[in-house]
């Protein structure tokens, strides 16, 4: 470990762990020419931004969370918060990718609502596991529903070019043992899809991640596969997730996928650990395994993804 | 010193009587336990099969940091989340075989019989 750059390549271990750390908190994008581009907090603050935008994703924030994990996780959401003031691009607008709340408490809602304030930028939401217990969702929806969502709260809107997509994957469980989108949505993201050039660039987001990471522990989406049949012919499409608290990422023809690092507490690597449960990490570590991520979108190039740490 | 001993052996005997109620009416009621345990724990229902008497009420005990939750598929039964360390009960006065899963974690399977 002598030698190596500041800004190092991909391939130094240092790098890699810097990029793993951020991938639970959040992530930059930015959009330029309609194709997003993750990269680095830090890379995000030199990168000149010409004709393209920069939003940011947040997942996992697990208000109501008070375990050993995380005793305090309104605090480190408020940390994530204020990165987001403080990016040197302001962001165009936040994604939040699910699991607000961790019991699906109305006071867990009020309390996440309340720190959510301090984004500026608008801010779409889709719901995790942890936001539907009990009433299918009703609570969140609404206070975090899409204006114009369909009914079942999934949507899709247009800006700077690029299309986004937000689906939700946490409400067929009793057919799925993962995540699931049901026939309906199918139907609709068909639809919506639909006629749009093949030269758009398509954000797609949702909470439990879209491509099987780790199907024995819930980290897949069943029925994505028909969902991706209609995003195929795109030439430029981002899958954003967050549900396992750790950046992993998977690039499949014109598919990148990438899952979110949570703003609250690690989770252990697929299959390491009896179940997935939070990760105890020592208190001072804590911060550079959450995070959030920023991404730059540009009109014809891919999108740069920027996991930072909060460390 | 004496006295505190005697004390002592009082209480141990009052304790061991009450023991030996508890035995009696356990005996007297073999089959229609009114109340059973489930626990879940390691993101398992345990045990995940329970065949119990109409009327029972059944508590699912969180063993687990995590929370979880129970629904049955048809909706006879469902919890808000349960903490870890938390429980929820729920009377089971309709017969028939019921499915049921956590929908934080859905690949969590469970089923009860109700007789």
């Amino acid at each position: 470990m002598t030698n190596l750059p500041p800004n190092g390549s991909g391939a130094s271990r240092r790098g890699l762990l810097k990029c793993m750390a951020w991938a639970g908190t959040g992530i930059v994008w930015t959009v330029a020419g309609g194709v997003p581009r993750g990269l680095g907090l830090g890379e995000a603050l030199a990168a000149p931004m010409a004709d393209g935008f920069t939003f940011v994703q947040i997942s996992d924030t697990h208000i109501g969370f008070d375990k050993e994990a995380n005793p305090d996780p309104k605090a480190t959401m408020s940390e994530a918060i204020a990165r987001i003031a403080k990016l040197p691009k302001p962001p165009a607008m936040v994604i939040h990718t699910g699991d607000v709340t961790h019991l699906s408490k109305p006071e867990e809602f009020d309390t996440a609502a309340q720190l959510m304030k301090g984004v500026k930028q608008e801010v779409h939401y889709i719901p995790g596991e942890h936001d539907v217990i009990g009433d299918d969702g009703k609570q969140f929806f609404e206070r975090f529903g899409q204006k114009g969502s369909k009914t079942g709260g999934w949507y899709s809107f247009d800006q700077g070019g690029v299309h986004f997509v937000g689906l939700v994957n946490v409400l067929t469980f009793a057919t799925a043992k993962a995540g699931g989108f049901g026939t309906d949505q199918l139907e609709w993201l068909e639809k919506d899809l639909k006629g749009r050039s093949a030269s758009t660039p398509i954000v797609v987001f949702s909470h439990v991640p879209m491509w099987p990471i780790y199907p024995e522990w819930g980290w897949a989406t069943e029925d994505a596969p028909q969902a991706l049949s209609y995003l195929k012919r795109f030439g430029s499409v981002t899958v954003l997730n967050g549900h396992i608290h750790q950046v992993v990422q998977k690039v499949e023809g014109n598919v990148s996928y990438r899952t979110a690092m949570s703003t609250a507490f690690p989770q252990p690597l697929a299959g390491q650990a009896p179940a997935p449960a939070p990760m105890k990490v020592p208190a001072e570590k804590l911060r550079s395994v959450i995070g959030i991520r920023e991404i730059d979108v540009f009109p014809s190039k891919a999108a740069g993804i920027t996991d930072v740490t909060l460390a | 010193m004496l006295k505190r001993v005697e004390k002592s052996a009082a209480v141990a005997v009052v304790l061991l009587m009450a023991g030996a109620i508890g035995a009696v009416a356990q005996q007297a009621q073999p089959v229609a336990a009114d109340a059973a345990e489930i626990d879940i724990q390691n993101f398992k229902f345990l045990p995940d099969t329970l065949t119990v008497a109409k009327g029972t009420s059944v508590t699912w005990v969180n063993k687990d940091e995590e929370p979880h939750n129970v629904v049955s598929l048809d909706r006879v039964f469902r919890s808000k989340a349960i903490d870890g360390g938390e429980k929820f009960t729920a009377v089971l006065d309709k017969s028939g075989t019921f499915k049921y899963i956590c929908a934080v974690h859905p690949n969590m399977r469970g089923t009860i019989v109700v007789q």
